[in-house]
């Protein structure tokens, strides 16, 4: 019972707090007179004007029903609809070109419409916040300590824990070690602002060091005008030591997207490291061949509809076939025959990239496609407040090193790496010993092209998938090659983390347009240093 | 009867076919020739394809009303495959050689401003569809898309005083149409008392797309406890990568919204909307707005591009307003001769797709309802706030230094795109 009481004054605090968040046009006497089901309010929901709307949704969290909060997660997850022709409240789920409609509070199945047939109750950004705020509210109440947790949580986090008295009486029904902390966080936020200077010192004794972004705002508020000295002072520290940590993690952070920047640079570039650090080809195609795979994963997502979650696994060995093939005919068809001769083969090489590009506009469309990303690959794995890491540029750093390792593997331990090495080194005499050299420039090509593939896979995650999508990485790729050495696997590989990372930290300063300029500058007088590149190949018959 | 009907049938497609293939000179007095000057290729074929089919559609609807003044239509399609120069030396193509009598075409202000001497030149008709930094009023064009009071500034009003943004981020690529519209918002912003640290401006490259850490940025400018908002002029691909972005840092719409002025359902049908679902766009249509004249027009785009998952975007409700325009100017003048259908346009009013109507002014500008709308999960916009009637577009921003005086106004006596109201004077196309 006592619980019961607590919710309830928790949700008027939150109305009183939302009621000002919101644009709210209707008066205070529509709210007392509106019905009072919760079939009834639902209902009215259908032909409410929009302003109308966030004073329905607090009527109906103040019910004591318990299917309200299903409803409310349903509304912030955009799921209420009305028919249109008998302007019936319902939960809509879109199928294809179809909604499939259920009754928005018992679920019983109203089979499937056609997009028109309903329209949606608008719901916008202040409306999902208070609703957020009133699920929270009902969350309190749960039996899971966890639930709870991220209940208060979230209502710290929102600055939404106004009522001193309603955290107090939290604090004395809870039971859970981990709720009852964030609850005296929620306090100690409160005391910040007290009228007790003793109150607000020990506020802060209990805060200090915390990276929540509303506790620090709150702490910088009372460094910056508190009446009593001591107090003032005191903040002053707990700010300093707060702000100290939060540039500490900047740094980790700016280093992690140097590294992220560094593996996507890596992998543009690997496959060109082959091709042209290699077999010495200037393609130009190289950037079409990542499109092509960046193309093999929204194919695959197509045809296996089903399974996003995996369809990375499949795309990336689909990728690296697709342009593996399309690498090898490139050489077969038209790269052999221009051996020697590197300013054809660039022309040449170029045009090639034209066709695929106007073949995937023909075949897909000149249209983006969309590549969904799994959920293991979205969001963040957050090591505190401050700090945390995107997952998808984790797995993709992860994914480039052990691509780079099994390169390497390939290269120095099996039969095929050594023939490559062999040719790349000395034709004349690789052929004299017997290796088929035409075929091995065949798989070298299409090993290089395959790579591209991968890196395709990878990029549909970061960004469009597109004919454009090679362009953006051909200059970048050439780029790590040339700075870090022709010919020196090792050489792309710090090239390009090299790169990435000195641009990242130049990026916060110069902007992100001179920090390009600037990196380019900075390649063009270290080739003049250092013409070979950050590891020049060494060896005989390397000189000239 | 019906063999014969066949055969006459038949025949005339043959006679069309032959008469496609071999356009002589005799054809161009039957046809009323209409260019159509979109990138068909390069990086801005994904944005400008969608508007060659659209001038396509509205011609073969025409047609099969019976033309124009009893003349059929015939497009002139040309690829000037985003490429700047291009774009001038096929409008001289199409005006000189193809003898068209009015152009739809361009999408950047670049290729706009490359077509610009060309057409006034030749004394051309061009109707240019897209949203853009105003600060230009030309005799030969016709600016259907939204000048910055259409969009950017109604925009921020939106967040300034409905959302409560206090501190603003300013996010744009670097090139001319961010880089006005921004000016303008600033001083905008300043004139209403926002302070110099309270306005961040940051630029990046076309196509940029390692966002990390700007949208870190964005993040630590908008954790002082202030509410925060971004305004994006960012172009075409560097979108996705910056909405995805965004999503995997957590960066809700509810804590920092972005309200973006080149972001369409077009641009979204590229993408996952899910983790952008709240963010905002600042347009004069949606293809969400629900009443019949729109869907009348989603039903015959759909019928036309053979493909119901098709979406539709305010560029082409500027192109279907244009095309609508001109189609009435020229019956409204009995010629197609450009200087009688521009006086003609002058005053034309077309039915919006969003419901009442978009009338051209004086200036060659629209007057036009403004819409913000958030970002659904189904890659459409919910409209959650809208401008009470319509807005007139402003060729001369009132925010700018030496653009405030200026007016455009193309009725006699004026007859002038750059008029300064202090001096008393035009200024000439020398000053565009």
């Amino acid at each position: 019972m006592q619980r019961v009481v607590l919710i309830l004054s928790a949700v008027l605090v939150l109305f009183g707090l939302s009621g000002t968040l919101s644009t709210v046009d209707a008066q205070p006497e529509d709210i007392l007179q509106a019905p009072s089901s919760l079939e009834e309010i639902v209902q009215s929901l259908a032909t409410a004007r929009r302003n109308e709307i966030p004073a329905l949704v607090e009527n109906i969290a103040e019910l004591e029903d318990l299917r309200r909060r299903a409803f409310l997660e349903s509304m912030l997850e955009g799921q209420i609809y009305f028919t249109r022709e008998e302007q019936r409240v319902v939960r809509a789920v879109r199928i294809e070109d179809q909604f499939q409609i259920s009754d928005s509070l018992t679920g019983e199945e109203l089979g499937l419409v056609g997009t028109r047939a309903v329209g949606r109750v608008s719901v916008n950004n202040s409306l999902r916040r208070n609703l957020r705020l009133l699920i929270a509210g009902i969350d309190l109440e749960d039996e899971e300590p966890g639930i709870r947790l991220s209940a208060v949580e979230y209502l710290v986090s929102q600055a939404a824990t106004e009522s001193r008295e309603l955290l107090l009486q939290l604090r004395s029904v809870e039971s859970d070690d981990s709720v009852s902390l964030a609850i005296e966080e929620g306090l100690a936020l409160v005391d910040l602002s007290s009228e007790d200077p003793l109150l607000r010192s020990a506020a802060l004794d209990q805060l200090s060091g915390n990276l929540n972004n509303t506790i620090r705002n709150a702490i910088r508020q009372v460094a910056e005008g508190d009446p009593d000295p001591d107090v003032q002072a005191k903040a002053e520290d707990a700010l300093s030591s707060i702000q100290n940590k939060v540039e500490l993690y900047g740094y980790v952070q700016t280093l992690f997207f140097g590294l992220s920047l560094g593996s996507v640079l890596l992998l543009a570039a690997i496959g060109l490291a082959i091709t042209f650090g290699v077999m010495g080809v200037i393609n130009l195609a190289h950037g079409e061949l990542i499109m092509l795979g960046a193309y093999t994963t929204y194919v695959v997502q197509q045809t296996f509809p089903n399974s996003i979650e995996v369809s990375l696994l499949i795309a990336v060995p689909a990728a690296f076939i697709v342009s593996g093939l399309f690498g090898i005919a490139i050489e077969r068809g038209i790269i052999r025959f221009l051996y020697g001769r590197p300013l054809e083969t660039l022309l040449a090489t170029f045009g090639i990239s034209l066709i695929l590009q106007q073949l995937v506009r023909t075949v897909f469309s000149p249209q983006n496609r969309p590549v969904s990303n799994p959920d293991w690959m979205s969001g963040q794995w957050q090591l505190n407040e401050v700090l945390a890491f995107n997952y998808n540029r984790l797995y993709i750093l992860i994914f480039c090193i052990i691509v780079f390792a099994l390169l390497s593997l390939l290269l120095k331990k099996t039969r095929l790496g050594i023939e490559v090495r062999a040719v790349a080194q000395n034709r004349a005499m690789a052929k004299a010993i017997g290796v088929r050299s035409g075929w091995v420039d065949a798989l070298t090509f299409g090993l290089g092209s395959g790579l591209a593939g991968i890196a395709g896979v990878a990029l549909s995650q970061l960004t469009n998938v597109g004919p454009n999508l090679g362009q953006a990485y051909i200059v970048d790729s050439f780029m790590v090659v040339v700075f870090g050495g022709v010919g020196n696997l090792w050489g792309t590989f710090y090239g390009s983390f090299i790169l990435g990372i000195t641009n990242k930290i130049m990026e916060p300063w110069a902007g992100a347009v001179i920090a390009k300029i600037l990196i380019l500058v900075f390649i063009i007088l270290f080739i003049q240093k250092q013409p070979k590149g950050l590891f020049p190949q060494k060896g005989r018959g390397m000189e000239e | 009867m019906n063999i014969l009907y066949k055969a006459k049938r038949f025949g005339a497609i043959i006679a069309a076919a032959v008469l496609m293939q071999w356009s002589t000179s005799i054809l161009a007095q039957d046809t009323i020739k209409v260019g159509v000057l979109h990138s068909l290729s390069g990086s801005m074929a994904i944005s400008e394809t969608t508007l060659k089919d659209t001038v396509l559609m509205m011609i073969e609807e025409q047609n099969r009303a019976g033309g124009l003044l009893g003349r059929q239509l015939e497009a002139v399609v040309v690829d000037p495959a985003s490429d700047w120069p291009l774009f001038a030396e096929q409008t001289r193509e199409l005006i000189t050689q193809e003898g068209v009598d009015v152009i739809f075409g361009c999408w950047t202000s670049v290729s706009r401003k490359s077509v610009l001497p060309v057409i006034e030149e030749l004394n051309g008709l061009l109707f240019y569809p897209v949203q853009y930094e105003g600060e230009e009023s030309s005799k030969n064009v016709f600016y259907t898309g939204a000048a910055p009071n259409q969009q950017a500034i109604p925009a921020v009003d939106y967040l300034m005083n409905e959302i409560g943004a206090e501190r603003w981020v300013l996010a744009g690529t670097d090139y001319v149409y961010p880089r006005t519209t921004n000016r303008i918002l600033e001083a905008y912003l300043k004139a209403k008392g926002v302070a110099d640290e309270d306005i961040m401006i940051n630029y990046t490259p076309f196509s940029h797309s390692d966002w990390q850490n700007i949208v870190a940025d964005i993040q630590r400018f908008g954790s002082t406890g202030k509410k925060t908002a971004v305004v994006s002029t960012i172009n075409g691909d560097a979108n996705v990568p910056f909405y995805i972005e965004l999503g995997n840092q957590g960066v809700s719409a509810e804590d920092i919204p972005v309200i973006a002025f080149s972001v369409g359902e077009e641009e979204l049908s590229g993408i996952d909307t899910a983790p952008l679902v709240g963010h905002l766009a600042a347009w004069n249509y949606f293809q969400s707005v629900f009443n019949d004249t729109n869907e009348e027009f989603i039903d015959s785009w759909h019928s036309f591009i053979g493909n119901s998952s098709r979406v539709t975007n305010d560029p082409m409700e500027a192109t279907y307003i244009g095309f609508k325009m001109w189609a009435e100017a020229v019956e409204a003048a009995g010629t197609t001769e450009v200087d009688a259908v521009e006086q003609a346009m002058i005053g034309i009013e077309v039915p919006n797709l969003t419901g009442g109507t978009a009338v051209m002014n004086a200036n060659h500008h629209l007057s036009k309802p403004v819409l913000i709308g958030e970002i659904q999960d189904d890659g459409q916009f919910e409209v959650v706030w809208e401008t009470d009637g319509v807005v007139a577009g402003d060729a001369w921003s009132d925010y700018l230094e030496g653009s405030r005086d200026l007016i455009s106004d193309w009725t006699e006596p004026t007859r002038c795109g750059n008029y300064n109201t202090v001096e008393n004077r035009c200024l000439g196309s020398s000053s565009q």
